[in-house]
């Protein structure tokens, strides 16, 4: 049974605060190696479902399991372990680290020492970033701040990675560095992005998830949904006018 | 039936009590999240200040219901000019300065009236039912602070006063959105919490006395009420008080006070581990 | 300058400081003089613990004396009924750390607050207070040892030599052992902090959520440190006990107040800094007393004036400040004498 589950499978998740429903019974399945995009105009549901599949959020109903294994009500430190890395929508890092530090912090967490160091300067490499590896956190750019956070999730390896809005914040040409990143990302491991430049967007996805009011409004190859008339209405049609 | 007729009064009175003494240290936390760490000096203060007054010659309800809330809301103006208004937004920071402030007043008034216990014996004499007694006053007490919390109520949810201070209470930006400075919502929190201690140190002065150190005897219960309560001002204080108040009191009788206010204690990190966040932060949301 | 010049720098001056401390001290010092340092020894214990606990952890705990009370208090009952005061100590820190885990396990297992979390800590330490001043009667006596309420326990016992159950150490010899155990424990901190569990402790501080988000149950790291932080606060009770005796003032608001205020002055996130702030306030503290003035003032009011300013116009504590200060003196310095920076991070001139 649980070797052919697909690596993540969300069912009927349903988040309400208060009176509020901010997600209202989203299913999604995720497959091992996928590259998926989330995309869905500002309040669609996108970064409290991220944070349902991470532990961050416990949902009010429905359910999430990862190869077969249900997840909720795993504290956030567990789903980690279990190999989910999250990469929130504003970097959360370690402002008083260094870079090293704080990579170092990321392998620590499930490696021995040696192996430990190899992995995070191997990081640091793959984010092209090793010039900064001494440099105190809370003093880089913003787009630094985020190949940090990156560097972060990658280091460890994770089975699925979840990355909201990466691009925020970057200049053209370290975006352009980040989509062939994802890519390569996408190799190794399961990636699902939530992002708002459709160009960028166009570049990476192969499957896009369009969310709406807390619901799926479509889901399907990128050039299917963005011809979409619904899809274009609640998303592109805004961002034209 | 007697014994049951005082009994059932004694609690009635500590709840009112424990409620009454930790009322404005509940109003600063509703509405600035943090806790006054002087509130048991805002305490203390409204002690000496009645005091002080009725020892001039003025009339003992004019001194406990007029010039210790002025005098003490009076402080907590300036409190809040010099150290409260630098510390917008820091909390932790600003725990720590009242704790600084609390220092320095227990200092002050030592200087000015030396270290040793003032009081008044309690007016009004005692009500006897049967073959026992509870002082009148202590009624009077609690009458007063069921008023107050009425009062409260009143303001909260019939006044544009309490519009605003609602506001506050859910979302620290909405008073912003209703055209108030938050800056002003908070002083003139502060003020009114402070006034309220003022009052509510006054008034249990006759029963207590009054020492320069006497606000360190208040505070753990106070800050408990205050914390189990959770955000909720007067719903919170009430339930909070009840729950503790009626511990304490049977812990009390049972087995004397000296454990009543650790079972208060360990009554409060129970609660606390089951509503991290306070009764009204599970129960009661809506409330006041 | 470098960190590791810092730290070299840091590590001489400690070494100095217990130098001076364990060995020109004591030459001709009276017994007034060994009684206070053993006190200030005591009183830099309990500070430390409040600098890794809060320093490093980020656990503010209003209510540190409260550990420091409790096992003054588990040492001496524990020795007068033992007999044996160095299993009497070590029964006494574990107690301490043993509160502590309990305490920590409520608070951080319901995830509440800093706010609330200093509330807390504070009022647990103030019912401990309330509670043993309560205990005058002959009703409060553990097997051979009457509590004492408000009074305290002034049989408590002094610590005898290791083996030797008759022979009780002398005034110089408990201030050399406080002392030493203000060393020890200083050095147990910096090692603890260069340890994995350390790094994770620091960068649970930084960011909780991305600390969770990576792997860390921060609810054990953060008990892991405030236990520790318990169990050195304990140390300091017993040297307290030994230095003088137990009392209910141990875990008053007072001294609470004046543990928070030691850190404080001294400086957040280092460890020397809240030690080398213990001594000067206490210091400040006996001389203000010695003046004979006519109560023209008070410790606290001086005291509460000094923590409400450092709060609002000192963010970083005395230390910190006036390191900053002689840095920036020393990188002027240099750069007068065309030197290379080296405050600078190399990475700055590397980014493309």
């Amino acid at each position: 049974m649980t070797a052919a589950a697909p690596l993540l499978e969300a069912r009927d998740l349903v988040m309400r605060f208060g009176d509020v429903t901010a997600v209202g019974g989203v299913s999604m399945t995720v497959g091992e190696g996928e590259l998926r995009c989330l995309i869905g105009p500002n309040g669609a549901g996108k970064s409290t479902f991220f944070k349902m599949l991470s532990g961050q959020l416990r949902p009010t109903s429905g359910a999430v399991a990862l190869r077969g294994r249900s997840i909720v009500g795993l504290p956030a430190s567990r789903i980690a372990r279990l190999g989910v890395g999250v990469k929130t929508q504003t970097p959360s890092v370690f402002d008083g680290l260094t870079v090293m530090e704080s990579v170092r912090i990321a392998t620590d967490a499930l490696l021995p020492p040696q192996l430990a160091r190899r992995r995070a300067d191997e990081a640091l490499e793959r984010m092209r970033i090793p010039h900064l590896a001494g440099a105190t956190v809370g003093l880089l750019a913003h787009g630094q701040r985020q190949l940090v956070e990156l560097a972060m999730v990658v280091a460890q390896a994770p089975d699925l990675i979840l990355l909201d809005e990466p691009a925020a914040g970057m200049t053209g040409v370290e975006v352009d560095r980040l989509g062939d990143l994802i890519v390569e990302l996408a190799r190794s491991s399961s990636v699902i992005v939530v992002e708002h430049d459709m160009a960028f967007i166009r570049r990476i996805a192969r499957t896009v998830t369009v969310f709406n009011r807390g619901q799926v409004l479509a889901e399907g190859p990128a050039a299917e949904v963005m011809a979409d008339a619904r899809v274009r209405d609640v998303y592109l049609g805004k961002d034209a006018a | 039936m007697d014994y049951a007729i005082i009994v059932l009064l004694q609690v009635v009175v500590t709840i009112a009590n424990l409620a009454l003494i930790s009322a404005g240290l509940a109003v600063i936390f509703g509405m600035m999240r943090i806790i006054n760490m002087a509130h048991g000096e805002f305490l203390m203060l409204g002690g000496y200040a009645a005091l002080v007054s009725h020892q001039a010659g003025l009339n003992l309800w004019l001194s406990i219901f007029v010039v210790a809330p002025l005098v003490v809301g009076l402080v907590g103006a300036v409190i809040e000019r010099l150290v409260i208004r630098r510390l917008y937004g820091r909390m932790i920071d600003t725990m720590l300065a009242t704790w600084g402030v609390s220092l320095a007043l227990v200092g002050l008034i030592t200087v000015i009236f030396g270290n040793t216990v003032a009081g008044v014996s309690p007016p009004l004499g005692s009500l006897e039912i049967g073959a026992y007694a509870i002082g009148r006053y202590e009624l009077l007490v609690a009458g007063v602070s069921a008023l107050l919390f009425a009062a409260g109520w009143w303001v909260l949810a019939r006044t544009p006063v309490g519009l605003i201070a609602r506001a506050a209470m859910q979302n620290r930006d909405m008073a912003a959105a209703l055209g108030v400075d938050p800056a002003r919502v908070y002083a003139a929190t502060f003020v009114t919490g402070a006034a309220i201690s003022g009052l509510a140190g006054a008034l249990i002065a006759p029963i207590a006395g009054v020492a320069p150190t006497i606000g360190a005897a208040y505070i753990a219960k106070t800050f408990i009420t205050v914390i189990s309560g959770g955000a909720a001002i007067l719903a919170g204080t009430l339930s909070a008080a009840g729950l503790l108040g009626a511990v304490n009191a049977a812990f009390s009788f049972l087995t004397g006070p000296v454990l009543g206010e650790v079972a208060l204690l360990a009554c409060a990190v129970l609660l606390l581990r089951l509503l991290p966040q306070g009764v009204t932060g599970r129960f009661f949301r809506r409330s006041l | 300058m470098t960190v590791s010049l810092r730290s070299a720098l840091g590590f001489a001056a400690i070494a100095a400081a217990a130098f001076y401390a364990l060995v020109v001290v004591p030459q001709g010092g009276d017994l007034t003089t060994m009684i206070n340092g053993s006190i200030y020894a005591s009183y830099a214990i309990l500070a430390l613990s409040l600098a890794l606990i809060w320093g490093y952890g980020g656990v503010l705990s209003f209510g540190q004396a409260a550990f420091f009370g409790l096992a003054g208090y588990v040492y001496a009952v524990a020795g007068l009924n033992l007999g044996d005061t160095a299993l009497a100590a070590l029964i006494a820190v574990a107690s301490a750390a043993a509160f502590a885990a309990l305490l920590g396990y409520f608070m951080f297992w319901g995830r509440v607050s800093d706010v609330y979390l200093g509330v807390i800590t504070l009022t647990v330490s103030l019912i401990l207070y309330r509670f043993i001043n309560q205990t005058a009667g002959e009703e409060w006596t553990i097997g051979a040892a009457p509590l004492g309420g408000f009074n305290g326990i002034p049989s408590t016992p002094i610590m005898t030599a290791l083996g030797k159950p008759d022979e009780t150490l002398m005034p110089e010899q408990i201030y050399a052992l406080s002392v030493g155990a203000l060393v020890v424990c200083y050095l147990i901190c910096r090692l603890v902090i260069a340890t994995r569990f350390g790094r994770a402790v620091v960068a649970i501080r930084e960011n909780p959520v991305r600390a969770e988000l990576l792997g860390y149950d921060t609810r054990f790291y953060k008990l892991g440190i405030f236990t520790l932080g318990g169990a050195i606060a304990g140390v300091g009770g017993v040297a307290f006990a030994n230095s003088v005796f137990v009392s209910p003032t141990m875990f008053n608001l007072q001294t609470n107040g004046q543990v928070i205020i030691w850190v404080i002055v001294g400086g957040l996130g280092t460890l020397a800094g809240p030690v080398i702030g213990c001594f000067a306030m206490l210091s400040l503290s006996t001389w203000l007393g010695s003046l004979d003035g006519g109560g023209w003032t008070d410790p606290n009011l001086v005291m509460g004036v000094v923590l409400t300013f450092c709060v609002v116009a000192l963010r970083k504590g005395l230390l910190p400040t006036a390191l900053g200060l002689g840095e920036r003196l020393f990188a002027v310095a240099r750069e007068r004498m065309g030197a290379p920076k080296l405050g600078e991070p190399r990475a700055a001139e590397d980014r493309p």
